[in-house]
């Protein structure tokens, strides 16, 4: 029993922090199309925000919850305004220049941090279930994750701003003919999608190992996720978060992480096969 | 007429190329010898990622993922082989299955050239921490153990078909990875010629036109995924063959940045362009390795950016197209004259 709970509570943290780590690349993508290959890149901006924050003796809370995704936001508005506005409709060529930008900050942190690692301490503590020992940080991120996407399903489906976002989803020249200006949403996106990378960073920052190259570790399941997902904002990263983080903490418990990291990958490439356009392609069609 | 006479000087720029090879022990010190070895071996592999890129439309952002598997199959084999030809032939057939398999979901998914990119890019980097985690006794294939993390050193090198007790010297193996580039280049040539290639070109430029011609677009470019796979891990077993030893890092998310610079500087669309960026880049990274200030990702990914930005189509097309436009020729090659292009 006491197993079950915490198998279960792998489960969910699994999930949750598939939602984390996929949110800002799913909003980017759902909205521009585009796949940011810096994703990884942002997210370890967000860890270093936080660890060079707390080190400054700022409240750790404060640090993950406010400065990561406020600096990482800023950074993904002057991404955009700097590079990716000149390669709009260039869908290939904006991968490879987020791809070049990647290894632009990678190097530009390994010459100004060095290549070892920093991090935080966790600022919960742990609690006991039966013989088994487990951090309270894990519900933690779960209820990040659920806030995440409540709020961004508050965002687009009950204000203005959200309204706009949707019109220019569905049909970017539509809403330029309405009084719209497509680029300005663009911006915003990129922005808010690179501000949900950074959160996630400073999420991450106390229970990973904080080094420039930390963003390979989590792109892969980012992209995973978001392909298996399909073009949906929400549906798509929520319900390919569900299934893989499912199968990946199960297939994780039976044989090994990395294992398990095969399984998911092997699921979702299936997945492809049967549903090209992603689950949400094929089940939430037209929905956020 | 104009494809026998590009044909013509292919083959009049391999000949020299060849006779520069079988000279270079003459004249260049063993140290240099090796590093021109490695710098051949990379370039077939750009040539791997050039063809199905360039003339398959193929994105393939994990062509890692075939090198690392050739070198890895060629590391095992040989060991426990003990001669390198068949470890070589293995060392292409284990990309080229792997190759059709993936190729296979991918490409008869439907799915688009993003979602293509991504999924190669997850794959190398799903393999590079799969091998990374076989480290111990338990993770070995009959003789050769897999090290994890550290790798497979001591991988015996090429000998002498049939003759596994005559070892190459590096300057023979230096010949043998020069003639192979050569070869796997002019290989690569006549199938662009052919009717293949050309119907491979007309799918790239028109995949519904070409479907609607009666090809289906799917088995050629599973085709062409698979001969791409093929090449690199051919190029893994030359790597391998360079340094006696192979390590996860060849499955790293460095190196699939390196391959795609090497394409994208170099020109999409050409051959030659692929081997020319392969070698200026590897040249460049050498001399940056040699000094402390500037971090070779960053320099890589500036490198990347710029020619994204500001020569999207490469060295070798925008330099033919200032050729041409000199000539009075017109601005810019029409497409069909990408197949043709000069060495």
């Amino acid at each position: 029993m006491d197993l079950a709970i915490i198998v279960g509570l792998d489960v969910i943290s699994g999930i949750a922090s598939l939602v984390l780590i996929s949110a800002g690349l799913a909003v980017i993508f759902g909205m521009m199309k585009i796949i940011n290959l810096a994703h990884g890149e942002f997210l370890m901006l967000g860890a270093y925000a936080t660890v060079l924050s707390v080190s400054a003796g700022v409240n750790i809370w404060f640090a993950m919850l406010v400065i990561a995704p406020v600096f990482v936001g800023l950074v993904g508005v002057i991404v955009e305004r700097c590079l990716i506005q000149f390669l709009y409709g260039r869908l290939v060529d904006t991968m490879l220049a987020t791809w070049g930008l990647s290894l632009v900050i990678v190097g530009a942190t390994t010459m100004i941090f060095g290549n070892t690692i920093v991090g935080v301490s966790s600022p919960l503590g742990g609690f006991q279930v039966g013989a088994y020992q487990s951090s309270l940080y894990t519900p933690f991120l779960a209820l990040m994750a659920v806030f995440l996407m409540t709020a961004v399903f508050g965002v687009m489906r009950y204000t203005r701003a959200g309204l706009i976002a949707r019109a220019v989803m569905q049909n970017p020249e539509m809403a330029a003919t309405l009084g719209v200006n497509p680029a300005r949403v663009y911006m915003a996106t990129f922005g808010a999608g690179a501000a949900m990378s950074g959160l996630a960073g400073g999420l991450l920052a106390p229970v990973a190992g904080v080094v420039p190259t930390m963003g390979a570790a989590y792109i892969a399941k980012a992209f995973i996720t978001v392909v298996g997902g399909g073009t949906s904002l929400l549906w798509g990263l929520i319900s390919a978060s569900g299934l893989f983080g499912f199968i990946n903490q199960i297939a994780a418990f039976l044989t090994t992480p990395v294992f398990g990291e095969v399984i998911l990958f092997i699921a979702a490439v299936v997945l492809i096969r049967l549903l090209p356009t992603g689950i949400a392609g094929r089940f939430f069609k037209g929905r956020l | 007429m104009q494809i026998l006479t590009g044909m013509k000087g292919a083959l009049i720029g391999s000949v020299i190329a060849a006779a520069a090879i079988i000279a270079a022990p003459f004249y260049v010190d063993l140290f240099q010898i090796m590093q021109l070895t490695v710098f051949a071996a990379m370039a077939v592999l750009a040539l791997s990622l050039g063809f199905i890129w360039g003339y398959g439309g193929i994105l393939c952002f994990g062509q890692t993922s075939f090198f690392g598997l050739g070198a890895y199959a060629y590391a095992v084999s040989a060991i426990n082989f003990g001669d390198s030809t068949p470890a070589i032939l293995l060392a292409i057939l284990v990309p080229v299955v792997f190759a059709a398999l993936l190729g296979y979901f991918m490409i008869y998914g439907g799915i688009s050239d993003v979602y293509l990119g991504v999924i190669t890019l997850t794959v190398s980097l799903i393999l590079f921490n799969l091998v990374n985690s076989t480290a111990g006794d338990f993770y070995k294939i009959g003789e050769a153990r897999l090290g994890g993390f550290n790798g497979i050193p001591g991988v015996p090198t090429f000998n002498l078909p049939g003759n596994p007790g005559y070892i190459l010297t590096p300057e023979q193996a230096w010949m043998v990875t020069g003639i192979a580039l050569i070869l796997v280049y002019l290989g690569l040539r006549v199938l662009i010629a052919s009717s293949f290639g050309r119907i491979i070109i007309a799918i790239r430029e028109n995949e519904t036109r070409a479907a609607l011609l009666g090809y289906d677009p799917r088995i050629y470019k599973l085709i062409t995924f698979m001969i791409g796979g093929a090449i690199a891990g051919f190029a893994g077993a030359l790597y391998v063959n360079w340094g006696a030893f192979v390590s996860p890092t060849i499955f790293a998310l460095g190196l699939s940045a390196q391959i795609i610079i090497w394409v994208i500087i170099g020109g999409r669309g050409t051959l030659i362009g692929p081997v020319i960026g392969c070698l200026l880049l590897q040249w460049m990274v050498t001399e940056i390795g040699a000094q402390q200030a500037l971090d070779a990702n960053f320099i890589l990914g500036a490198i990347l950016i710029i020619f994204v930005l500001l020569v999207p189509k490469g060295i070798a097309p925008t330099l033919r197209d200032l050729a041409l436009s000199r000539l009075g020729r017109g601005e810019t090659a029409p497409p069909e004259a990408r197949v043709k292009v000069k060495t």
